[in-house]
């Protein structure tokens, strides 16, 4: 009886409801698609673009996406009077959206110029109302054009509800309405993670992946350049989409001939230096639980989580790994090693990475990735812009016989291909920690709790009678969850493996927009499958790894030269919005700065007796035109009353003692002056 | 050392009042638009550092502050002046001539639609769409005092009072 009545009827169709949230998802479940702007199924409901309009019977027009469906209603899709409306909205959209498809990066893959077509939409009857805004290119990973934003916020959702991170807001309302950082702010100054979420949701051109193409082919046609590449794990799942292979079909081996044809002079592989990561990593990790380290340690490959931890949560600082990313080793392992292997000068060579994130470039352009004047990583494309080049090129990728990479550095175990997707880190990092704590050859070597999509996956594993917790987060809201549970205790890890995308890498910033369902799954499963299939699956076969050790890096991970080469150091990033007063400031550029936070609700917080202790010590030493001295202020409830200093990059541990905290400054600004 | 403390101590003082409300809000996301509506009560405006303190200290983040503090008119980014000229542009006083007195204040102040505070921080002007005083027409408020019937003459006299009055009380 139940079950009889628990219907309703689509365009006289009868249709059961299933626990569907609205009658977006019962409607689209009959096979009818909607056309939907401002909805995503992850993220919370808008209801802005007023495209999903349906007639209920009795009630009206109403938005399909935040109307719960309930028994008996009578609902149509198509009447006249909707298809005029959704045809009016789509068009007052395009008059308020700078209508240059053919220059823009998403035109032939855009869901405005998918609905003006779909809807026949043939002509604009109202005026064009873009206001000729200056294009935010601030930053080094996104570029935002406020002339092409419809005021979906799609891109402010992302941004707060699945990233917990906000660097983008509505701001002003009316004709005056925009999407904006705080304060009207460039991206580059604010929080922005440079995930790259924002650009993947959003519908139009009006936030996309800042492009380094051009420069690119200008280092290829350069005859006096050598121009070598690495390509990440995630990007050989995906790239293929574009080319019409199925999703998460690996088309690494086209992808190396069609590079080879672009004119790259040697095409390597980041997975090489995914294996060394993990030589470092695990290590590392080791070491920590041998030596009573700070734990858990979490992984550091994911530039945009480094990057939420240094301004969301500076406490967690000492137990992000050290080392560096595969990215960042690739490049350091060829400007160290390959000069002399190809026969070229140092600064003939142009190292370039394919990625499938934007935060990679934010990642490549960082100053302390940088040695003798030059980067480590020259230029980042996303796996769209390398789709793009080869578009460009008129190749057929689907058609090209397979390649291989170069070697040494093309040669990779199963270990460093998973790295693109979540869990791939962890379970790699165990494929070789849990075999050197044994100290007996790992019969096991698929760790499956660490796959799937779930938001938090944990494990608990015996390793020579030691228990090692795990857990595998992505998405940087469940980053933040996780991490407010360690900080009230409620759980307790040793390892954490953390991605800021959601589903790691596969999903990355820089791939291809896709509307197709569980996207993130099947580019995932292509990965494991080629994991499957190569000979070696631990990182610590691979042999090249040693023999890169024993040439260049002092022989074995954690040795000195590993250390100074393979690993970096973290920035607080807490204070960029806390209110502030400059206190010293130094005339040279590039002076030193030293940041001290006062409590604002604590009477005689001990800051600011340090803060005159470090004025006299500075004025004292004659160092007033290298050191740039400002105080911060923060009233956050959760202030533990300890002083927090940064010098420069370094974090001053938190103690209570002025005497104590000023004598860890001093040393590290004389550190900071001597280099 | 004695500087520095004067200088941090400063600020520390200067955030005192917000921190009060903060507390009284306890600290509260929902509370937000009570706490910027007291703390321009106290600061007249609300400045960058400001919008930041807050955000930071209730946890959410600074450009959803940002957002909603652009959102209402009734919160001002911009510093404003020690009195506050309020000129009435609803219908009756449009009709009556509002504008003239606008621009005879505007003119006498020095400012314009785009500059509304005087740089001493004396003035600041703004036009309101009705203060509910129709009869009165044209209007002007001037802090709490309300001016029925004003010529452009009168008004720059009122204006000139004021001058006198702080000058006097220097």
């Amino acid at each position: 009886m139940s079950d009889a009545k628990n219907t309703l009827t689509v365009n006289n169709r009868v249709i059961e409801i299933a626990g569907e949230r609205n009658l977006l998802e019962l409607i689209r479940k009959a096979g009818i698609d909607i056309p939907t702007f401002c909805y995503h199924s992850e993220l919370s409901i808008y209801g802005a673009c007023r495209l999903c309009l349906v007639e209920v019977q009795g009630r009206g027009i109403m938005a399909s996406c935040s109307t719960k469906p309930e028994p008996g209603m009578v609902i149509h899709t198509d009447t006249r009077a909707i298809r005029e409306m959704r045809k009016i909205n789509v068009e007052l959209l395009l008059a308020s959206h700078n209508r240059e498809c053919p220059t823009c990066q998403r035109s032939a893959n855009c869901t405005l110029q998918d609905l003006a077509r779909k809807l026949g939409v043939k002509d604009v009857r109202y005026k064009q109302s873009t206001k000729g805004l200056p294009l935010d290119t601030s930053s080094p990973s996104l570029v935002r054009d406020p002339n092409k934003c419809v005021l979906c916020g799609d891109c402010v959702r992302v941004c707060a509800e699945v990233q917990t991170v906000g660097a983008l807001d509505f701001a002003a309302r009316g004709s005056n309405a925009r999407v904006v950082p705080a304060f009207d702010n460039n991206l580059a100054d604010v929080e922005c993670v440079n995930c790259g979420q924002c650009a993947q949701v959003c519908p139009t051109g009006a936030i996309v992946a800042k492009s380094e193409v051009d420069k690119v082919w200008e280092a290829i046609y350069n005859p006096d350049k050598v121009v070598v590449v690495q390509v990440a794990p995630a990007v050989r799942v995906a790239l293929g989409e574009r080319f019409g292979f199925k999703t998460g079909e690996n088309v690494a081996r086209q992808m190396v001939t069609a590079m080879k044809m672009m004119g790259f002079d040697y095409v390597y592989d980041t997975c090489f230096a995914a294996d060394m990561t993990i030589f470092e990593e695990a290590t590392e990790f080791i070491d920590r639980l041998s030596n009573n380290g700070a734990m858990p340690m979490f992984t550091s490959c994911c530039p945009a989580w480094v990057k939420f931890a240094e301004t969301f949560y500076p406490e967690f600082l000492p137990n992000v790994s050290t080392t560096r990313s595969p990215q960042a080793i690739f490049g350091v392992v060829a400007r160290k090693t390959l000069p002399t292997k190809l026969g070229v000068k140092p600064e003939n060579l142009v190292v370039v990475s394919v990625m499938p994130c934007t935060a990679k470039k934010y990642e490549a352009g960082l100053s302390k990735f940088t040695r003798d004047g030059r980067r480590d990583v020259d230029f980042v494309l996303t796996t769209v812009e390398l789709a793009s080049m080869i578009e460009s090129m008129g190749i057929k990728l689907d058609e090209l016989e397979p390649d291989t990479f170069d070697m040494p550095l093309g040669f990779s175990t199963g270990g460093g291909v998973i790295f693109g997707t979540t869990g791939g880190v962890m379970e790699a990092a165990l494929r070789f920690a849990v075999e050197k704590v044994s100290g007996e050859p790992l019969q096991q070597i698929d760790f499956k709790e660490t796959r799937g999509l779930a938001p938090r996956k944990e494990a608990t594993l015996d390793v020579a009678g030691k228990t090692l917790r795990i857990a595998v987060v992505h998405g940087l809201g469940n980053a933040r969850k996780l991490l407010e549970d360690i900080k009230a205790g409620r759980v307790q890890y040793d390892f954490v493996e953390v991605m800021a995308c959601p589903g790691g890498c596969v999903a990355g910033g820089g791939q291809p927009i896709t509307d197709e369902d569980n996207f993130r799954s099947k580019r995932a499963a292509g990965l494991y499958l080629t994991d499957k299939e190569r000979q070696l699956q631990k990182p610590q076969d691979n042999f090249w790894i040693d023999k890169c050790y024993a040439e260049s890096f002092g022989g074995r991970p954690g040795s000195h030269e590993a250390h100074t080469r393979l690993h970096t150091n973290y920035t607080n990033r807490n204070q960029i919005f806390d209110a502030r007063s400059p206190i010293m400031h130094a005339k040279n550029d590039g002076a030193i700065s030293i940041c001290v936070t006062l409590c604002t609700r604590q009477k005689d917080c001990p800051g600011q007796r340090l803060l005159g202790r470090i004025v006299e010590y500075v004025k004292a030493q004659g160092l007033a035109d290298q050191v740039n001295i400002e105080a911060a202020f923060s009233s956050r409830p959760e202030a533990d009353g300890t002083i927090a200093v940064t010098v420069s990059d370094v974090i001053i541990p938190r103690n209570d003692s002025v005497e104590a905290t000023f004598a860890s400054v001093k040393q590290a600004l004389d550190s900071a002056l001597r280099k | 050392m004695q500087e520095t403390m004067e200088t941090t101590q400063a600020m520390i003082d200067h955030l005192a009042a917000v921190n009060k409300i903060l507390e009284k809000n306890n600290y509260s996301e929902a509370r937000l638009i009570p706490i910027l509506q007291e703390v321009q009560a106290v600061y007249k405006y609300l400045s960058k550092d400001m919008i930041s303190y807050v955000a930071t200290s209730i946890g959410v983040p600074p450009s959803r502050v940002y957002g909603v503090a652009t959102f209402y008119a009734h919160f001002s980014l911009q510093p404003k002046g020690r009195h506050i000229i309020k000129l009435c542009d609803g219908t009756a006083c449009h009709v009556k001539k509002s504008h003239g007195i606008l621009n005879a204040l505007y003119e006498k102040l020095n400012l314009s639609a785009d500059k509304r505070t005087t740089d001493d921080l004396l003035f600041t002007i703004e036009t309101v769409s009705c203060l509910g005083a129709c009869g009165l027409a044209p209007v002007m408020v001037v802090d709490e005092d309300v001016y029925g019937q004003v010529t452009p003459e009168q008004a720059c006299e009122v204006v000139d009072k004021l001058i006198a009055g702080e000058k006097a009380a220097k």
